[in-house]
Parts: C-alpha cells; structure tokens; sequence
C-alpha cells in the first residue's frame, strides 16, 4: 500500500453527460486492442493464487456440516463422538453467529444470522476443523446431530397463490401504466402465454472458500468475493467488530457469476473458529454444498401479454411474474426488468410477486432479470411474429421506442437495430425457412431463431489510485476484483492509453478491501465503474505532469513512457521525481434517471432437432452486442461466449431439483446438474457494433459481461420452433418435453 | 473418508485371497469408488489395489474372439483395432460413456462394477436402499427422471449406468474370475449383473474377494451389423437416459440374428430374448419393429418423471432398426 494522504482526488458524479473522453486522444493507441490477458501468465502456470490455495503455518482445515433436515431446529450437536477420531480438533459453531442465508450484493450490513433454526436443506449449522482436510470432511460427515423436524414449505406449485408483494429492488415489484385489459381487447393480434424457468447455480468453477486468521483483534480473510469492500462491511457488522478490523483479500476469484457478491456461510465459520482455535482456519466448501447453502437463482412462473396494432407495433405489453425466496428475505429475481424500456407500448403492467418457500437463498446470477425474463419475453415475441406471419426481426425493427416507454426519457444510446441488421445479414438469416419443420437432414430437423439482447447499465461508487513511480512505471490500485473477466487487462489498457505507457508497464493491484473502495464485480458494472476511477485519477496525474512541464495538458502528449510537448520529449520517470499519485472518484448522478443506459445486442441460433428422440444440439450461434466502447475486444468476447454458453445451458439443460417432500436437493455436483460441455457448445461467434455513451461515464463504455446471456437461450428456443414445431414453455427443453410433440416415426 | 488399509496385490489370486474379508474391495482406476468414498457412500475398511496386476492385455483367441484383460483402459479396449473392426458396438459404446480423461483412466473389470447413479444413493443425507438396507427408497415418489421402468422393485428403481456392459450384453460376453479360494469361473454376462428385488444393495452375483480378471467375447458375429445408440441429456458426460446395444444380420432379405441389449432401462444392462424372436426369421419393416418395442415396453413401469423413457426407448429401437435393417 503507498502513500496515503498526499494524493489529490478527481472526482466525477454522473450528474451531466460527458461529450468528449481522453481515451479518444490518448496517443499509445492501446484501448480496445484484443490483448492477452495481463493476468494469464499467472493462471496458467499456477502462480495465481485462488482463496483455498492459501497455506499458513499451524492452519487448521475446517469442513462445514449442513443440517439434515428441510425445516425445523438443532437440538444438539454430539461433538465428542468425532473429537475422539485422529486428527479431529474440535466442532465449532455459534448459533447466533453463523450466516443463516448468504449475503446479497451491495448490501452492507450483516445478512441474516442464527443456525439453531433451519430453515432450508443443508443450511451450515457447525464446522468441523481438524489436522487434515480429509479428517475434517470424515468428521463433518460423520456427526451426529439431534433435530425437532418442522413443517417445510418445499413445493412451488402448492405454495404459489399464496404470494406477497416484495419491496422495491433495483425494480419496483409492481407497475403499471394505462390499461392493458383495454389494450388486449382492442388489440388486432395479442400473445397471451405463460412461461416457466426452474431454479438454477451458478456453478462457478472454483467453490467458496475462506481462509481466515486473526492479528490481535484485526480480521484477514483470503476469501472468493467479488466485492470485497461491501463484503469486508457484511462480515463485519456480523462478527459485530469495527469495519476497519476486517480485511478481504480476493486477488482471483474463479467465476462468480453473484454467487459471491455477498459473504456465504464459510466466512463467519472459519472467522469464528479461527478465533476460538487461536490458528489459521480454512473452510473450503464441497462442491455439494455450494449447490445447497450458497444461493440460487429463482424459478420463475411468467405470464406475458403482448397486445399489437395491425401494423405489429406494441400498444400494450404486459409481464407478471411469480418467484420465489426464503420467508425473510426481500430480494427478488426481477425477471421484468428489461421489459419496463426494451419494448413500446403504451399499456404497461409489470409485476413480481413472491412465494415463500423453505429453499436454499435466492439471489443474483448472472444477469439478474433479464436472463429469465427474456426466456419469456423474447418466446412471446417470436410467437406474435408467426401470428402475424412477419419475420421476428422485422417485428424488433418496428419496436423500437424513440424514448423510455415509462419514463419517457431518450436512450443514453441505443443500436439495436444496427444490431439486428448487421445480425441477420452475418448470420445468413434470410435463409430460414418461415414456417417451421421444413428442413430435415436424416433424422434431424433444423431450425433458426433469434432474440433481441438487453441488459440495463449500472454504475457503482467507485474510487481507485494511481501512481507513477520514480521508474517510470505505473501503480493502480483498487478494491476492485478480477472474477475473469478481465479487470486486470482492462485497467492496466486505460492507464496505459492515458499515461502513455505499454499496459506491462502498468502494475494492477486487486481485491484487497484495505485497497480504495470498489463497488466490485457484479451487475455488469465492474469495468465502467472502476475504469472510470482509473481514468480520473490519471486524468489527475496527467494535470500534475502538464503542470511540470510547464504547459496546458491539451498541449501534451504522453506516448511509449515519453511526456512530449513544445517538440521536447521528456521520459516520465525523470519527470516524477519521488513519484506522484492521484486518486479517482466516480459516483452515480442525474444521468442515471436523465436517461434510460442499456446494453442491446441480437443473438441467432441455429439447432438440430432429432426427430426420433427430441435431442437437441446447437449448431451454431451468432451474437451481435453494442456496449459503447469496447475496452478489450478479446476479454470483451470471452465474457459474451460465456454468456451465450449460460445461455445453451438456460435453453436446455440447466436445472436445480428439489425433493418436494423435504426441500433436499438433489442433482448437486456438475455430473447431474448439467451445464454445458464442450461437446453442447459449437461454433459461437460475437461481433460489436460500433458505439460510444456519453452518459454513462467518462470511457463511454457500457456493461457488457451480462449481456450475452440476455436473450441467448430465446434465440434457441425459437430456433427449436422453427426446427420442429414444438414450442415448449417450461425450462429447460430437455428431450422429454419435445418429445410428445413429435411426428411418429 | 474414512481412514483405510492399503494393500497392493501382486497376482490375481493373491488379490482375492486378500479380499476375503468383508469390509474390503479392490480398487482399480477408481474413478467411481474414489468419489463414493469421499462422500462415505461407500467406506471399506481396506482397499486392495489391483491396476499393477498384469491383466492390461487384449488377447485375440484361435477362434477368433478376443479375451480382455480386466485392467485394461476403457480408452485401450476403444481404440483396439481388432474391437473397432468386429465388435464395433463395443467401441462406440466405450467412447459414449464419460469423459476422455475418466477412459484413460477407468478399467475393463471396474466399468462392469460401477455403481448406478441415482441422486439418492449418492447423498448419505437420506433414505436409500442400495446403500443402506431397509432405509428405504427416496427415488419412488421423489425426483426420479434418470431411473427405471424395467425389472424395478418396490425397494429400488435405480439404473446400471455403464455403457460397455451394455455393448457386452449384446454381445454375450463371459465375465472371468477368480475367487477368494483360488478358484476360477465363468459367468456369463446375462447372469453377472442383478435386478434390485428386496435385496438391493447388492448389484452383481460377484463373492466377497471374487476378483474380475478377464471379460471374454466369443468369435466375432460374421455380417452382422453393429450400433450403439446413446440418448442423453447433453452431448458428452451425460449418463444414458435410454441407450440400445445392436447387433442385427440379415440374410436374403430376413432378419437372420438380431442381439439387443438397453441401457438406462434398468438395474442391469436388459436384454429380453421376446423382442429379439419378434424379429428373427422376419422381413424388417415398421410394423415389425413396433411389434419389437411393443414387446420391449410392455412390462415397462413409470414413476412419473421418468414417464417418458417408455415412448423414448419405443422410438429409439425403432429407428436403431430402420437405421440398421433400411426397413422402413
């Protein structure tokens, strides 16, 4: 950590928009380059440490117990009945303590606490810690444990007309606008349809995983988090310490995708039990219990109304849905967010109602909203062009709002059409055939399809600073995490296009909430909001080193470690000195109501169905984003293939299973909860189209990491109609619900 | 895990005398009994290792057939020239199943013994039959899409999942051993694997300590036409919804053999000699190969998620027929 105190900060609230970035004359022509990931290097060769890799001295291994039952209450815990086994050192928990349900993203304060009540499956109500994790996991397993069963609400269907109305979160759970009713009944074509998605996990490849150990009173956990600055303050406020004795260090997190935005049980476990043993203490969690005590997204029950004028243009739209959470808990999946601004229309009913249910917490996963709702939507909308037999993407061109539906705001920016365009003619769209199950190869019937992609903007507080030392090299640092999305290459991209200087010679410091405040990854937010901070706090240096030379800093250029003006270059390092520092501030203002920010983008699928079994596979995929300025073409392309791989997964297989008789889940490690393999996944292809946002931060970028998802999987769903004529309305579209629809043999 | 012995065995009959006691079991490539252990699903006391035993070979006997060295790699016996030209079934099944690492390392002798996949048998959380009798069966009347409709009991509806013993069924191979006593013997494939009944936790006829040393194919089926049809729920490591073994010939217009054998189906691969007489003697054709899946399903018994494999397994034999015959 340098110097605190001397450093000047550049601050910038959202309040205007910003007409011109310094990333447009930055003369190291680096941003937006498709380079290598700054951090690769350190992956592949092992160097990069993840949470569970960290090794201390006298570190005792902690393996977490969860409760056998779907409801009811501990008794008893019969820890000398595995204290006795080798290696055991002892059962810890804290029944006050303990995380009951994780944390949710952004939030502060602690999140629900207090193990002796349970209220879902495999809720953590102890750890085990011993010598060895295998003694750990032997004893965890082994542990007898005295319950009071209680009565569980596990079954949706039997649950859900008893609903209550969620408070506001990101999206208000209800809203409506004119008369819908009215609307349909007027209209000359409507969609009425009602739609399905199951719950589903995140599945990142690396599980949570804490390592933690006490200094005195002052808290260090090595832990897989993507905001550790908020994190850091959950875990806090629930080992109820001060804020500043709590540190998050979460330098790689492998994938996170909000199942670690807010702090999951391991933490305040491997914390307690740290204190209690006086040792180190990690607690890694098995794969099996990130599926049962981390979070899940939750299923969905959706009803869209579409109500269109002879022409196709949307006159009302309306998007009810019912999701689900633990009794308590007050987020919501929003899955109508992206249908308050992607469509026109006049009559507007949007609703979230929630049933509670004994189930593990639901939370954000990637794309929280739109990744479901668009399922829905988007199918809806495929349905309202065959009814109206016009092409799908003819049917977008004409539904594109000249302002916010609701809010009756211009888009920030918006190019969805040029999306769609560029889509369709890339794709070789024209050669669908209308009218589905027309095209057969052997025994597989083949379709295309497509979806529009929308996914809102968010920006966070964000600080970061930046230094350029005596070498001439420069330092960021910021609370900020890489989740693999490419952070680290991002930002030493913009310091290095502002600076002047090859982004190798820009050192990035990461995840440390000991580091300036990061709102962190999640939201899609992550890059605009922390390069945002890179990019003031260098504007800031480049004020100092203008100053230095004597000149005005439009009379300067910085290039290759050079600072040049009045024909004399001088290299940065001689320029410096002792080094200098500076610190960037970017918060959210006007503009984030001023305008409607979204990212657009249109995704087209094309799939085999087989005609025997009702076997689908994708052949291939085309996604087409426009998400402002594009950072990293390569890192930006990765985070849009794994979008539109999630979305494969939402399409067709991607589903959590609960026993309705006790709340158990049962499909719970990566053999039985199917994501897709390598094999489900064919040739994907991503294009940008060219755009820059002037409200949205002084980069003009937009989110992008959550966008390929948004609307993938309806593109599939679609693409299957085409293929076959089964419109399936319940995800996943596993064979078995093709399959009755299909011709006999 | 548990904390266990370990012992290396040098020969196959030191192998099995080592077994003997209960509580032991014999550890090859472990990619099944690893994971079943961590998850104390299965907690022997003492593990004999046997993947140093010379039995990696694949051996072509006078007649023609091929004898199998229990050790060797699912990835070996795929890739043998001799299996892909004559047993091709056998290949395609081997290359259906897993993954390429888990081939590399999964054997011939612990692919017939893997352990079926039902949620429930793999979570010590609840009730399963199979591995702990009399606790009950969580699948009948839970989540039970992956599970039986044949040969069930009311004790277990669980599923082999292996994909080579299926191939292996069609293709009537002998399973060889030896026992504790030093003794050999030859069990035909038909036999080797059981159905659940009220006793399901056991899943093959082996004896305490009887160690698999070679699977035996008799001479290869001179003609016949060979197909493993893997239905799954997505492109690779997906376990079998419904998967069919065939081996068909005909001659002069009429079905002269027909060898079918189901995967997906049931606690052991399932062969029923019914629908293989429906087809013998006749000429193919659509309203033979119904008459074939009739037989196939008539005993067939849903749970409610699992409903659906009884259409899907009809149409799949169906259309491996078509496929294999040109009956149409």
């Amino acid at each position: 950590m340098f110097g605190l105190g001397k450093s000047h900060t550049n601050s910038l609230r959202m309040d205007a928009p910003q007409p011109t970035s310094l990333l447009d004359i930055g003369a190291q022509n680096v941003i937006g380059k498709p380079l290598d990931r700054y951090e690769g290097p350190l992956k592949v060769s092992g160097r990069a440490l993840y949470s569970a890799e960290y090794v201390f001295p006298d570190m005792a291994y902690g393996v977490l117990v969860g409760a056998r039952r779907g409801a009811g209450r501990v008794v008893s815990i019969d820890a000398e009945a595995v204290t006795s086994l080798p290696g055991v050192i002892d059962v810890v928990t804290d029944f006050k303590t303990f995380i009951r349900n994780p944390g949710q993203g952004g939030e502060t304060e602690a999140p629900t606490q207090g193990v002796e009540e349970i209220v879902y499956f495999g809720q953590v109500i102890a750890i085990v810690l011993a010598e060895s994790y295998e003694a750990a996991r032997d004893a965890a397993i082994r542990l007898p444990v005295e319950y009071e069963e209680a009565a569980g609400r596990f079954d949706f269907a039997a649950h859900k007309h008893e609903t209550d109305v969620p408070p506001e979160n990101n999206t208000p759970a209800h809203f409506g606008q004119g008369d819908l009713d009215q609307a349909m009944a007027e209209a000359a074509f409507t969609v009425d349809a009602s739609f399905t998605t199951p719950s589903q996990n995140s599945a990142a490849m690396e599980p949570h995983a804490s390592v933690a150990m006490w200094d005195e009173d002052r808290l260090t956990l090595y832990g897989s988090y993507q905001i550790p600055t908020k994190d850091a303050m959950q875990l806090a406020d629930a080992l109820g310490v001060g804020k500043d004795q709590v540190r998050i260090v979460s330098h790689f997190v492998g994938g996170g995708f909000g199942s670690k935005l807010g702090i999951a049980p391991e933490t305040t476990a491997a914390a307690i039990a740290a204190k209690r043993l006086g040792r180190p203490v990690k607690a890694v969690m098995l794969r099996q219990q990130v599926f049962d005590a981390t979070v899940r997204r939750s299923n969905t029950e959706q009803r869209i109304r579409l109500a269109a004028d002879a022409h196709g243009r949307l006159i009302g739209i309306g998007h009810e849905t019912l999701t689900s959470n633990l009794p308590g808990e007050d987020y919501f999946e929003p899955a109508g967010i992206g249908t308050h601004f992607l469509y026109p229309g006049e009559h507007r009913l949007i609703t979230h109602d929630q049933v509670r249910l004994n189930l593990v917490l639901s939370g954000s996963m990637r794309a929280p909203g739109e990744a479901v709702g668009m399922l829905a939507l988007e199918t809806a909308m495929d349905m309202l062009a065959e009814q109206m037999a016009i092409d799908p993407v003819e049917l977008r061109r004409r539904n594109e709002p000249l302002l916010d539906p609701e809010k009756n705001v211009p888009y920030s920016s918006r190019s969805l059409r040029e999306c769609l365009d560029l889509g369709a003619q890339t794709f070789g769209w024209d050669a669908r055939e209308t009218r589905p199950a027309q095209r057969r190869e052997g025994e597989w019937l083949i379709g295309m399809g497509m979806a529009a992609a929308a996914r809102s903007n968010l920006l966070q507080s964000e600080e970061a600073k930046v230094r350029i030392e005596p070498s001439g090299r420069a330092v960021i640092e910021t609370a900020m995490t890489d989740i693999g999305t490419g952070t680290y290459s991002v930002l030493s991209q913009i310091a290095g296009e502002l600076l002047g200087l090859d982004p190798r010679s820009v050192d990035v410091r990461l995840g440390d909430s000991d580091m300036p405040a990061s709102g962190g990854s999640g939201g899609s937010w992550g890059a605009c909001g922390s390069g945002s901070a890179v990019y003031l706090a260098c504007e800031e240096l480049r004020r100092q080193l203008a100053k230095t030379l004597g000149v005005e800093p439009g009379a300067m250029t910085l290039k290759d470690g050079l600072a040049i003006a009045q024909n004399k270059s001088m290299p940065l390092a001689e320029l410096v000195g002792d080094g200098i520092e500076a610190m960037g501030a970017i918060s959210p203002g006007k503009q984030k109501d001023a305008v409607t920010q979204a990212s657009y983008g249109a995704h087209f699928a094309e799939v085999a169905v087989n005609a025997v079994t009702g076997e689908v596979r994708v052949r291939r995929m085309l996604g087409v984003f426009a998400a402002g300025r594009i950072l990293n073409e390569k890192t930006a392309r990765s985070q849009c293939l794994g979008g539109m791989t999630f979305g494969i997964g939402a399409a067709l297989t991607e589903e959590l299973l609960h026993d309705g008789r006790t709340g158990k889940l049962v499909n719970r490690d990566l053999a039985e909860y199917h994501i897709p393999v390598n094999a489900d996944v064919p040739q994907l292809e991503v294009l940008f189209v060219a755009e820059r946002d002037q409200h949205s931060n002084p980069l003009h970028a937009k989110g992008l990491g959550e966008l390929g998802i948004s609307g993938a999987g309806a593109a599939i769903t679609n693409a299957i109609y085409n293929a076959c004529g089964v419109r399936v309305r319940d995800y996943p579209l596993t064979l078995d619900k093709i399959l009755p629809g299909l011709p006999d043999l | 895990m548990k904390l266990f012995d370990y012992q290396r065995a040098d020969t196959p009959e030191q192998a099995a005398a080592s077994a003997v006691a209960p509580g032991t079991r014999f550890i090859a490539g472990g990619t099944n009994l690893l994971d079943l252990m961590k998850l104390q699903v299965e907690t022997p006391e003492r593990l004999v290792d046997v993947s140093r035993l010379e039995l990696a070979k694949i051996e072509t006997r006078e007649d023609g057939g091929v004898t199998i060295g229990a050790m060797v790699p699912n990835s070996d016996l795929a890739a043998d020239p001799h299996v892909i030209r004559n047993y091709p079934v056998l290949s395609r099944a081997l290359l259906a199943g897993a993954t390429g690492q888990l081939r590399n390392k999964a054997t011939t002798g612990g692919n017939l013994l893997q352990r079926t996949r039902c949620y429930y048998f793999y979570d010590v959380a609840t009730p399963c039959n199979k591995r702990e009798p009399g606790s009950g069966c969580s699948a009948i009347g839970g989540v039970n899409r992956i599970l039986a409709i044949l040969g069930t009991s009311d004790q277990c509806i669980a599923t082999h999942p292996s994909d080579m013993a299926v191939a292996m069924r069609a293709l009537d191979a002998t399973i060889v051993t030896v026992k504790a006593d030093g003794d050999r013997r030859r069990i035909p494939m038909a036999e080797f694997h059981r159905l659940p009944g009220d006793r399901p936790h056991i899943d093959t006829i082996l004896e305490q300590g009887e160690l698999i040393t070679h699977v035996e194919l008799p001479s290869p089926p001179p003609g016949g036409r060979h197909a493993y049809r893997k239905v799954r729920d997505r492109a690779s490591y997906a376990f079998a919804l419904v998967s069919v073994a065939a081996v068909i010939e005909v001659e002069d217009g009429r079905i002269a053999k027909a060898a079918l054998a189901f995967g997906g189906l049931a606690h052991k691969p399932w062969r029923d000699p019914e629908v293989e007489h429906i087809l013998i003697g006749q000429t193919p054709g659509k309203a033979l190969f119904e008459a074939a899946a009739d037989a196939l399903v008539r005993d067939a018994r849903g749970f409610g998620h699992n409903d659906f494999k009884i259409p899907l397994a009809r149409r799949t034999l169906i259309a491996t027929l078509q496929d294999l015959t040109g009956g149409r």
